[in-house]
């Protein structure tokens, strides 16, 4: 009833162009992005804030990085910890070696040092394609692991390679309470979510998922196998580096390579997977499963008053996790992404059968 | 000139180990096409059930005879990894037919946290050993030759001779038995070999428990040398660099494959570690392979693979 696009005509190329073509989708993303702005700022709890919100703005927009990779062009990747830890390494020696290093600038000088890292890593992509491509990445996550913590240069010489940032600020306003936190993620995260839309709406985006599709019918059709898919290893670890250096500084403030270690490879490709390959929205939505589901897992037996021992607790979370990972895939192979596109289709009909 | 062969034999017999937890992937892969991530939590569950029953049985039945108490333990793990090979076939595997090759390892990724969990809660999260009568004690051999002899772990040794002997078993396993047969016929078309009559659910059960066979075998080998507990389960990334060497689909590769990364990690650590400052083992393996990728793609022993439009 509320949710149709009858009457809506287009009428010019820009308006058919648009994001969001519908007007109740655009009234609905903007009212989602006050809420994000206004009024969770006013309300949050500092608990919300650390546990939740920051952790699930990053490690989205680490997803999408590698949505970009995985979902639109095809290529597996189990390297993603490694590319947030270069991100995250890079931006720290910006700012600590170069005096007045602004926030902002170290974390796009990280995210670049992550594109290059991501391009060197993709070369082998020419030749290699799918699992054994997948294991190939894993050599940069092993690699990387080994150099920041044997390398003093990377870390500037400090012991087991943890270093940490404080004073945080971007133009003047300091980044140190929950809420600037907070904010300042969820304006990263808009400008990134929204570059990586129109990215994938363009011809290098399409160019990404006809190499996706079937990369040999790509090439007869002229589009340059190698150029497409070096470009979607550079986007994608460049996001992904963001993502790190925003993990690193706000998130963590002090780390060390064990926080880029390859369970966060295997955590970033399963959000992306149980969220929905290619599908931005999809980010979000295996973010919040993964953040959430665990945090959930762990409040239920307190609930219920049961005394579990912190270990058992931490197991059966692992077993009903991973079981829940499963029946996901079994019940909707595409992610939530397609669920909720599904329930989209359904909802313009309703409540009228047809 | 010694220690060179010394660090040779060491890499080789390291090689054999990974080849064993390799021969897991290979088996599974060759079968159903599934490249399972999960093979390294069966490898500890494995080997937690080995050490644990190994343990309560004597208690259980009161008797104290460390040969019939370790024997009747292989029994009831390998019986866990069939039953544990039946269920996921039956909740798992059965409902993901005809998906992609990632869901499919997204799945077996989600098996390997279930695993990790349920095999902790049953037998408990301590670092347990397996006493299967291992030697521990270094042997010399070739003193005539070299000045002070070749110093060889009999443990190693004696390791390699298992897993070797395990895939002499395998290989005829696959080539002379109707089922090897079956299992080949799936490997190289699900629907051709569903035409003919060969039950897909039934191999794929089969393969599993072969699979975890391997895993209990490699289980125990690695479960005495280091000690049963969580990183038992990390030793299974060791072997991705030997699978992908070596072929996904190929048995033989596997071996081949861990010999080679045995033999170049151990080299690499001493020859190469001390101009990188050390620690080189553990990328080293993944370089080598996708090094060894760049030039053939499919691996040493892989089928060609071959792009159609």
């Amino acid at each position: 009833m509320l949710y149709r696009e009858n009457g809506q005509f287009k009428t010019s190329y820009t308006a058919d162009q648009q994001i969001f073509p519908i007007l109740q989708d655009r009234v609905a993303i903007g009212a989602l992005l006050a809420i994000a702005f206004v009024i969770v700022p006013v309300f949050g709890s500092e608990y919300i804030f650390r546990a939740i919100l920051i952790p699930f703005l990053i490690l989205a927009l680490a997803a999408l990085g590698l949505n970009i990779l995985v979902g639109y062009c095809g290529q597996i990747s189990l390297g993603t910890g490694a590319f947030m830890a270069v991100g995250a390494y890079g931006a720290y020696n910006f700012l600590v070696r170069i005096d007045g290093m602004p926030l902002i600038g170290a974390m796009l000088l990280g995210g670049l040092c992550a594109t290059v890292i991501g391009v060197l890593f993709g070369i082998p992509s020419l030749r290699i394609k799918g699992l054994y491509l997948a294991v190939a990445t894993l050599a940069a996550q092993f690699f990387t692991d080994w150099a920041f913590l044997r390398i003093g240069w990377f870390t500037n010489n400090s012991s087991s390679g943890s270093v940490s940032v404080a004073g945080l600020n971007v133009f003047g306003l300091p980044i140190e309470s929950p809420v600037a936190k907070y904010l300042f993620c969820l304006s990263v995260v808009c400008v990134f979510a929204l570059m990586a839309k129109n990215l994938t709406r363009s011809a290098i985006g399409r160019q990404w998922m006809a190499i996706r599709d079937m990369d040999v019918a790509a090439a007869v059709i002229g589009i340059r196998p190698m150029y497409a898919k070096l470009t979607a290893f550079a986007v994608s670890s460049f996001i992904v580096g963001v993502a790190g250096v925003l993990w690193a500084f706000v998130h963590l403030g002090a780390w060390e390579p064990a926080a880029f270690s390859i369970d966060r490879s295997f955590q970033l490709l399963f959000m992306v997977i149980i969220g929905g390959l290619g599908s931005i929205m999809g980010a979000f939505f295996g973010a919040a499963f993964l953040i959430v589901l665990p945090i959930l897992l762990d409040q239920v037996p307190h609930w219920f008053g049961i005394p579990l021992s912190t270990a058992t607790t931490s197991h059966l979370v692992h077993m009903i996790f991973g079981a829940l990972i499963v029946f996901f895939l079994i019940v909707e192979p595409h992610g939530l992404a397609k669920l909720w596109s599904i329930g989209k289709q359904k909802l313009r009909l309703w409540p009228f059968p047809h | 000139m010694g220690f060179f062969l010394e660090t040779l034999f060491g890499g080789l017999m390291a090689g054999m180990l990974y080849s064993l937890i390799a021969l897991g992937f290979v088996l599974i892969y060759k079968a159903s096409g599934v490249f399972n991530f999960a093979q390294g939590a069966m490898v500890l569950f494995a080997a937690l059930a080995m050490a644990r029953f190994a343990e309560w049985i004597p208690q259980w039945l009161g008797f104290d005879n460390l040969i019939l108490a370790n024997l009747l333990a292989f029994g009831v793990a390998m019986l866990l990894m069939i039953v544990l090979a039946w269920a996921i076939e039956r909740l798992c595997l059965s409902k993901l037919v005809n998906q992609e090759g990632i869901t499919l390892l997204m799945a077996t990724l989600g098996i390997s946290y279930f695993l990790d969990g349920l095999g902790q809660t049953l037998f408990g999260n301590d670092i347990y050993s397996i006493n299967v009568g291992m030697p521990k004690d270094p042997a010399m051999i070739l003193e005539s030759t070299f000045e002070g002899g070749l110093l060889l772990s009999k443990e190693d040794l004696i390791a390699a001779l298992i897993a070797a002997a395990l895939v002499a078993v395998l290989a005829l396993f696959f080539q002379k038995t109707a089922t090897g047969r079956a299992l080949r016929a799936v490997a190289d078309d699900h629907q051709a070999a569903q035409s003919i009559g060969i039950p897909l659910n039934r191999i794929w059960v089969i393969v599993w428990s072969v699979a975890g066979f391997a895993a209990l075998v490699a289980g125990i080998i690695w479960g005495s040398k280091l000690g049963v507990q969580f990183s038992l389960s990390l030793v299974a990334l060791k072997a991705l660099p030997v699978v992908i060497l070596g072929g996904l689909t190929s048995v033989p590769g596997a071996i081949l494959g861990g010999l080679i990364i045995g033999v170049g990690e151990k080299l690499s650590e001493i020859y190469l570690g001390p101009f990188f400052g050390g620690g080189i083992e553990i990328w080293f393996a993944y370089v080598l392979a996708l090094g060894f990728l760049l030039v053939r793609p499919q691996g040493l022993f892989g089928e060609k693979i071959i792009d159609r439009v």
